[in-house]
């Protein structure tokens, strides 16, 4: 299978296999007018099994989306073909506005314009939870 | 700008020194009766609520302040559709604290973030009411002399009833406690209050949905109410709001010094008979409560600058 390069964009490498599809759709990636190549079950060295993605436009991404999908995920910038950045993610300690508190009690359901905000609240089991009622995230 | 949204907010030397400025205002209460003048406190309830607000009211009545009450949800600018935010960014040109109660989890810390003024969680929906923390805790020192070394009995809704979780946060920081969690099945504790609290911090503790054999271990019976404004399903209340009713005969069991607490109101979880009981605390616990919302009046507006 062939992927032609990019000259200036964006590859986010080391997916997990599975989560591709979850990034471009948290990220937005639909939206946009450039060409973007999914690449799923890539075989990995270290991983097995690896999904990519390969963005042919030098586009600001959201890390804390991609961290908050896998933060084992890394993110190339490239430029003139040449990998300029490479960019570790991690788990962000905060998301604001990634995900939606889905407890109809929160006052983020009713609330004008309130940022959805969760707080990373247990790094060992992924949990995030929001900030306003602490109702738990669901998992992604 | 310091508020209390959560228990948690206050430290365990928080907690004391709180308990020990409504200590001295129980026996010193006329040093007490100016400490607020002229100062004004704003109570927003957006949910009824008869005893919260008295006694937030009478609190800074006999600080010497004065309130400014907002007390139907239909009345006010939040009927109109006028946000959190907005409303106590207006109030807080009006009043030096604000006191507010809302049905949805999480408004109080919105509130927070808006406004100019300390703002105390009164009850945001079955998320935290910290003030009924606080007269837990004065309660059970005033009964017990101590809040170390007690095994602690929760009866009745442990899942939506927030008072609950906010006392096992609190005491959870106290030395050699134990609980006893008794609840229906489908109103245990939710794991993540039992994992922040108990779990991490490996207090001991045992689940079960029988009170009688739990009872004469006790040295605390705190008993809840099945709440029907938090069930979406009428037939689930229904099924489960008469799980426990403690009555005299139950209590032959119980230790002699028990304390037997409740938030109040209560419906018919503890039968009238035991009133008369020199064990039942509750009447005593919203008079301490008084006490504590006056401690955290005091404190909250010294922090602030404006006493």
């Amino acid at each position: 299978m062939n992927i032609d390069s990019i000259r200036n964009g964006i590859v986010i490498d080391h997916i997990s296999a599975g989560s591709g599809m979850k990034l471009y759709d948290l990220l937005g990636l639909d939206k946009l007018d450039v060409s973007v190549a999914i690449i799923k079950n890539v075989v990995s060295g270290k991983m097995g099994k690896k999904d990519i993605i390969k963005v042919d436009a030098d586009i600001p991404v959201d890390l804390d989306v991609i961290g908050y999908v896998d933060p084992g995920a890394t993110v190339n910038v490239i430029r003139d073909g040449i990998l300029i950045e490479k960019k570790t993610i991690g788990m962000p300690a905060r998301l604001t506005n990634v995900i939606r508190c889905k407890n109809p009690r929160c006052i983020t359901s009713c609330e004008q314009e309130l940022a959805q905000v969760f707080l990373l609240t247990d790094a060992d089991n992924k949990e995030y939870r929001c900030m306003y009622c602490e109702t738990k995230a669901s998992v992604i | 700008m310091r508020s209390l949204i959560d228990i948690t907010d206050l430290s365990t030397a928080e907690l004391d020194e709180l308990m020990d400025t409504a200590a001295d205002i129980i026996a010193n209460g006329k040093k007490y009766s100016d400490a607020c003048r002229g100062k004004k406190l704003a109570t927003l309830f957006f949910e009824p609520s008869t005893r919260t607000r008295l006694s937030f009211e009478a609190a800074m009545y006999e600080l010497g302040g004065n309130v400014l009450s907002v007390t139907d949800a239909a009345s006010s600018s939040a009927s109109k559709g006028e946000s959190v935010s907005d409303t106590v960014k207006v109030v807080s040109c009006y009043a030096d604290i604000i006191a507010m109660r809302h049905p949805k989890e999480g408004a109080a810390l919105v509130a927070a973030h808006s406004a100019s003024i300390p703002v105390i969680n009164a009850g945001d929906g079955g998320h935290c009411h910290p003030t009924q923390t606080l007269a837990d805790l004065l309660t059970i020192r005033r009964e017990k002399g101590s809040l170390n070394g007690l095994t602690v009995g929760l009866c009745g809704d442990l899942k939506f009833g927030r008072t609950v979780h906010s006392l096992i946060a609190a005491l959870s920081r106290y030395e050699g406690l134990k609980f006893v969690l008794i609840s229906p099945e489908e109103l245990k504790v939710p794991s993540y209050v039992k994992n922040d609290a108990l779990k991490k911090r490996n207090i001991p503790y045992t689940q079960t949905t029988d009170l009688t054999s739990a009872l004469p271990e006790l040295d605390i019976l705190y008993m809840t109410r099945v709440q029907r404004e938090r069930f979406f399903n009428e037939e689930d209340y229904l099924r489960l709001k008469d799980s426990y009713v403690l009555t005299p005969e139950k209590l032959k069991i119980a230790k002699e010094d028990l304390c037997i607490m409740h938030p109040l109101p209560r419906v018919n979880e503890i039968s009238v008979a035991v009133d008369d009981d020199p064990r039942a605390c509750y009447f005593k616990q919203a008079l301490n409560g008084k006490y504590m919302r006056m401690a955290l009046i005091l404190k909250l507006l010294k922090e602030a600058g404006t006493l």
